[in-house]
């Protein structure tokens, strides 16, 4: 979520519809006249499954399609492979218009292009987890050696190392899902199709391959579609969320935009019961880090920030605010007397720190046991800010779209 | 007065019409039911030559290891079927148990070799499908029977039509089972194989076909097991084998006889089943 870069467009999609039925000219008309899904299925007994739909997608973002079942977002998504032909529309990805594409130029996209993963596995059962993994290459007709390194290098970055012989019924939901994403990496494809990837899976497996696909994307910079019924999930997941209800895009945005500023009345009632635990994260409610003290300076010091701002405990921080300890009032008292002149001898290097991406669900277990506030940290140790009780329950009692941040 | 008149009418030709349907058959497509007499004819020789090529109590042994083999190491079974050989050996109707075990193998093969491409054209087209169910229907509401009076009216009497009116009776399960089995795969396995770019040929072979092979093998087991009652009945038209020796021993109501071939017959089915039950169990996904 760097803003310093300008988004590259991958995929633009435009005034996509589907009808499904025979003829759907009729029905395609009426819903330019603005015709309801429910009126067009009475007159002329065609679903609508899509509504003039349009978006774009940047390459390297994780884009989530999200609704209720029956929005039409498996569809969205089917289009983009064309597993279900677009009545009316355009599809461009990568500068090449889908929809146009004929039966061999649009295999050889599926091939290379595009991998998808299925909400149940759809692993084939007659094949180990390493065959499995190389069905797609396979199909491109890639030989047995090659293919076998090849998968067996993207059963390791799944995690799967060593299961290559396993059948896929004797592994668990969530390491077959693995097989399934491994499957979609084994061709290297730039896109990611992920149809409701994770929803067949426990809510404890769900969260852990929620993270470990983060983790992934990290490191591959894949270009995910990425469809869910789950809010929570694509809060978490989502570069960006486009919101569906009855074959249209209701509202595209950030996470952040969409929790703020619901655009109708639709969206707000789905964000309504967001658990706002798992949405927000440390750097979302934590309050700027001041005073600190600088490692290299003395107890007196310390003792007069303390007083100057009333607070009984002061971080201690290198040049670099890479985060060294705690000094605690009681401490610094004692050090005053000693006539120390470093805070080296009284400062508590055993800190619970918090990472920047900590969702508040699992801060406030810590926070509610902790004596001082939590600092939290960036991945080189540098302190970017501190949270205190005070800062989690405002955030959780905020109603409207004010600032968290103090 | 006006009954008498209402009988009168005249009778439908319906026999007359198909009679001259089979004249017109024979008189232009003769080189047709030469040409398939002649390919049935060889494939039931090649069996029986295999199979009578050893004297009995070499072959025996060799089914047994075949078995063995084939049944990925079922001892019981192989032991099982090298004791009911043996009684056959014993009762003297080794000669006619390889004829009637040559009639089911080359019957089966062609059943299958028809039956399972029709059931796979079935699975992938619903057109073909309609019309391949309706036939099907059709045919199972007729007795086993009635089979033989085309197989008689083509090729007259002997092992080929039997082989004929075999193949016809056995090959519904074929079909059936395989569109069956491919119609009943999950719809996410169809659209992994096209999602990820496979041919038609590719989806057959990688995914559809090795899918649906238990319900597949199901209906091989069908297959053969309605091709051995077949082969039997198909005696009253000439085949020979153990169901000959039924027919004799009905004729001349000698139950010894009778009994003795009925006995083998059993010890055939008993083989041929369990063997294929196995292939099936083997099929399955392993725990």
């Amino acid at each position: 979520m760097d803003d310093d870069y300008e988004p590259e467009v991958l995929i633009e999609v435009q005034n996509l519809s589907k009808i499904f039925g025979g003829k759907p000219e009729r029905a395609l008309q009426m819903l330019r006249d603005g015709k309801t899904k429910d009126e067009i299925l009475e007159k002329t007994g065609q679903t609508v499954g899509l509504n003039n739909i349009s978006f774009q997608v940047f390459r390297g973002e994780i884009f989530v399609l999200m609704g209720l079942s029956g929005c039409g977002k498996s569809t969205l998504l089917r289009c983009l492979n064309r597993l279900i032909d677009p009545t009316e529309g355009s599809i461009v990805i990568g500068g090449d218009d889908i929809v146009a594409m004929n039966d061999d130029e649009i295999r050889e996209f599926r091939r290379t292009k595009a991998g998808m993963i299925f909400q149940n596995f759809a692993l084939l059962p007659h094949r180990n987890v390493l065959d499995n993994v190389a069905f797609g290459l396979e199909i491109q007709g890639i030989n047995l050696e090659e293919r076998h390194t090849k998968a067996g290098e993207a059963l390791k970055m799944v995690g799967l190392a060593g299961y290559e012989q396993s059948m896929p019924d004797q592994l668990s939901g969530g390491m077959k899902q693995r097989v399934g994403l491994a499957r979609a990496l084994a061709s290297d494809a730039e896109i990611l199709l992920m149809d409701e990837a994770f929803s067949a899976l426990d809510p404890l497996i769900r969260r852990d391959m929620q993270d470990e696909l983060v983790e992934l994307q990290e490191r591959l910079n894949k270009t995910i579609i990425f469809v869910t019924h789950d809010l929570d999930e694509a809060l978490k997941l989502g570069s960006r969320i486009a919101l569906m209800k009855d074959g249209k895009i209701i509202q595209v945005g950030t996470s952040e935009e969409i929790l703020m500023n619901p655009s109708n009345d639709y969206v707000e009632r789905f964000v309504a019961d967001v658990d706002m635990t798992r949405v927000l994260t440390a750097q979302d409610v934590m309050k700027k880090a001041d005073p600190i003290i600088s490692c290299r300076s003395g107890p007196r010091l310390a003792a007069r920030l303390m007083k100057e701002y009333g607070i009984s405990s002061l971080f201690v921080v290198t040049q670099h605010r890479q985060l060294k300890g705690i000094v605690f009032i009681d401490d610094v008292v004692e050090a005053v007397k000693k006539d120390l002149t470093t805070l080296e001898e009284i400062v508590i290097n055993d800190l619970t720190t918090i990472d920047l991406t900590t969702p508040l669900g699992d801060i406030i277990p810590i926070i509610a046991d902790s004596k001082y506030p939590l600092p939290v940290v960036d991945q080189d140790g540098k302190l970017k800010g501190i949270i205190v009780r005070g800062s989690v329950l405002s955030a959780l009692a905020r109603k409207e779209s004010e600032p968290i941040v103090a | 007065m006006s009954l008498r008149f209402s009988i009168d009418l005249p009778k439908i030709p319906i026999g007359q019409f198909v009679s001259d349907i089979v004249d017109w058959i024979e008189a232009n497509l003769g080189w047709l039911l030469d040409g398939i007499t002649e390919v049935l004819r060889f494939l039931l020789n090649g069996f029986q030559d295999i199979l009578s090529f050893l004297p009995p109590l070499a072959m025996v042994p060799i089914l047994g290891i075949l078995i063995f083999l084939i049944t990925r190491r079922d001892i019981h079974l192989s032991l099982l079927s090298v004791a009911g050989l043996l009684l056959i050996w014993n009762l003297q109707l080794w000669d006619q148990a390889m004829m009637t075990l040559s009639l089911v193998i080359a019957s089966t093969i062609i059943a299958l070799l028809l039956g399972i491409p029709i059931g796979i054209l079935a699975a992938n087209n619903d057109s073909v499908n309609t019309v391949v169910r309706v036939l099907l229907d059709f045919m199972q509401t007729m007795p086993s029977f009635v089979y033989l009076i085309p197989a008689v009216i083509f090729f007259s009497l002997g092992n080929v039509p039997g082989m004929i009116a075999t193949v016809v009776f056995a090959m519904p399960p074929a079909i059936r089972l395989t569109n069956l089995g491919i119609r009943q795969i999950p719809i996410e396995l169809i659209e992994v194989s096209d999602a990820f770019g496979a041919t038609p040929r590719q989806k057959l072979i990688m995914v559809q076909l090795p899918v649906a092979m238990p319900t597949i093998m199901a209906g091989v087991n069908q297959c053969i097991m309605l091709a051995l009652s077949m082969v039997v009945i198909a005696s009253m038209i000439g085949a020979g084998g153990l169901g000959y020796q039924v027919l004799v021993g009905i004729q001349r109501v000698d139950i010894a006889m009778g009994f003795e071939a009925g006995l083998a017959i059993v010890v055939i089915a008993i083989i041929l089943d369990r063997i294929t039950q196995g292939l099936i169990k083997a099929e399955k996904p392993r725990e």
